[in-house]
């Protein structure tokens, strides 16, 4: 099972231009281990995408970044900092949960089921972390708010509640309340896979526009197009390790792995 | 097939059905049955002399029913207040991850739901034969000040702490149900905005418990108005109390009584008509059209419109038996 886990077929990067760095990452839900030593390098400003089946661990792994799982072994960084612990001498000790929150600040996280607040409006969703946790007054954060929600095509629905908004609206206000906290990494997970087909282009194309001004972004999809069209670099995990890991379009036309194979002969 | 379904409908539109609607002897037989029973209960009502209705009106409004009854609304707002801050600090507790606050909040709900609330009310009133007086000071150490506990909890006091600890504990239940039926996702896309978890239980997620949290509340409004006279007991004069203080001197025990109970019930009908406004707000967003108030469906038949939801299940049948 160890040679699948091979090193990513790229030249390695400084450890400063590195975003995200795992080494031997394990995570397991009681005898069930999920991630069975992950390693990779996402670098400052790609689009880093993961892809999958289901219960491969993508989603798993994208969680221990902003640390919603601890990870039960190896080592996570990010930006140059482990996520969770502090390293003194050669003990981790645990990080309080207002360090964690300290940490999350800096990292947004977009999710499948939008999860928006619904007693909140839109322009509500987008002010709420900037004025209760970096303490913003609100009328600075509504007018950030107003100019993110304008970028992501929705300055006109800032008044309506997330019941009152498609799941393709949904989501890109979700983007917009992460974006609002002026995230240097941003995680997706799957954030297209709960809308409906004709929804998913406008989701795409607010992704696509961050991709372009330089946002580090680690993206778990099954959108193949866009992976294919926007990654820069591309990882398929299977059964709690990374199976094949390249370039996107390298992987995507020309898997070297018949596991890999196998899966994009189905999705494609 | 929707298409097909509509062209049928179309062309065979003009006569509307007009069929021998369902009868319903058991209803009639039974509707006669109850006027009967009504009829001789208010007969009863107003023959028998025991009743004594011109007392009634005399004591309706007396001085100390009055007091009494004001009392009574102190004591069910104030103990619910305690109640309800008291609930969610438990409920809040026993969620906590840490250890100590769950098994503190625990025990606090064992207790006092695991106990009568009268007997709680007489301990409280007799608190002052366990410990004399109460003080603050270093423990088994000097005291720093001391007060004598009969001073310190009047009756008022006792009466309210009994009530409303007991109450704190109900209301811790209700208000953990409330926080658990938030949706996960919902703290967890706070925490990942940075939000600590004081920030995500106070903006995020009680305020989206509140929906399941108002109606029970509203519940044990209701049942704390008639709880409160669960007080007589240690002689604090509510209205139940005061009532009892005019009949032992005048003997009227029956009239005295309705007096109370019609006291009661105005109340509570008060509280019942809020609760259900309250509801029928908080199931804005959920329901998507809320049925008609009492009021709007009263208002419906002396317009002597026909029932909308029978008119709505026919032509719909209708339509879907156009293959015939």
């Amino acid at each position: 099972m160890t040679d699948l886990t091979k090193t990513p077929a790229r030249p390695a990067a400084a450890a400063a231009d590195l975003m995200v760095r795992a080494e031997n990452v394990h995570k397991s839900y009681g005898l069930v281990e999920v991630l069975k030593g992950i390693d990779l390098e996402v670098r400052k400003g790609e689009v880093f995408c993961l892809i999958g089946p289901s219960g491969s661990g993508k989603s798993t792994f994208l969680r221990c970044i902003n640390h919603l799982e601890k990870i039960n072994g190896g080592r996570l960084w990010v930006d140059g900092e482990l996520v969770g612990y502090r390293q003194k001498g050669d003990r981790l000790h645990e990080l309080k949960d207002r360090e964690v929150a300290v940490k999350r600040r800096d990292i947004g996280m977009v999710f499948q089921r939008f999860n928006l607040f619904p007693h909140m409006t839109a322009i509500e969703n987008v002010m709420e972390a900037p004025v209760q946790v970096k303490g913003e007054t609100r009328a600075e954060a509504r007018e950030r708010g107003m100019a993110l929600l304008e970028r992501v095509g929705l300055a006109d629905k800032a008044k309506n509640y997330p019941s009152q908004l498609s799941g393709g609206q949904q989501q890109r206000v979700a983007i917009a309340r992460a974006l609002a906290m002026k995230p240097k990494l941003m995680l997706f997970d799957e954030p297209t896979s709960a809308l409906d087909p004709e929804l998913v282009g406008d989701v795409l194309d607010v992704m696509r526009g961050l991709a372009e001004e330089g946002m580090t972004m680690v993206v778990v999809t099954h959108e193949m197009g866009f992976a294919r069209e926007v990654g820069d670099a591309l990882v398929f995990m299977d059964g709690g390790v990374v199976v094949e890991s390249g370039n996107p379009r390298q992987v995507l036309t020309d898997p070297q792995h018949e596991r890999t194979r196998a899966f994009l002969s189905k999705v494609l | 097939m929707n298409s097909l379904d509509k062209g049928t409908a179309q062309e065979g539109r003009p006569d509307t059905i007009k069929a021998v609607p369902v009868r319903h002897p058991g209803r009639w037989a039974g509707a006669v049955v109850i006027a009967l029973l009504a009829a001789m209960l208010l007969s009863a009502l107003f023959t028998n002399p025991a009743f004594k209705w011109d007392i009634v009106g005399q004591y309706l409004f007396h001085d100390s029913i009055m007091h009494g009854l004001l009392v009574t609304l102190e004591l069910t707002v104030l103990a619910m207040l305690m109640g309800v801050v008291g609930g969610i600090v438990l409920a809040v507790m026993r969620l906590s991850p840490n250890p100590l606050l769950a098994g503190v909040a625990w025990v606090y709900i064992w207790i006092f739901r695991g106990t009568p609330v009268l007997v709680q009310l007489v301990f409280w009133n007799f608190l002052g034969l366990i410990w004399a007086k109460l003080s603050i000071g270093v423990p088994w150490g000097p005291e720093f000040w001391s007060q004598q506990t009969n001073v310190l909890i009047p009756t008022f006091v006792a009466a309210l702490l009994g009530l409303g600890l007991n109450e704190a504990a109900y209301m811790a239940e209700i208000v953990r149900g409330g926080i658990q039926s938030v949706d996960e996702g919902q703290a967890e896309a706070a925490h990942a905005l940075g939000m600590s978890r004081a920030q995500t239980m106070r903006r995020i997620v009680l305020p989206q418990a509140m929906r399941v949290i108002i109606p029970p509340t509203g519940n044990e409004t209701i049942s704390m108005l008639k709880t409160t006279s669960l007080v007589s007991v240690i002689s604090l004069e509510e209205i139940f109390r005061a009532g009892q203080v005019i009949y032992s001197r005048n003997y009227q025990n029956i009239p005295l009584l309705i007096v109370v109970s019609l006291w009661y019930l105005f109340f509570t009908s008060v509280l019942t008509i809020g609760q259900y406004y309250v509801e029928r707000h908080y199931a804005r967003g959920s329901n998507r059209t809320l049925p008609p108030t009492p009021l709007q469906r009263l208002r419906g038949l002396f317009a002597g419109k026909p029932a909308p939801k029978t008119a709505a299940d026919v032509v719909p049948g209708i339509e879907g038996g156009g293959h015939v």
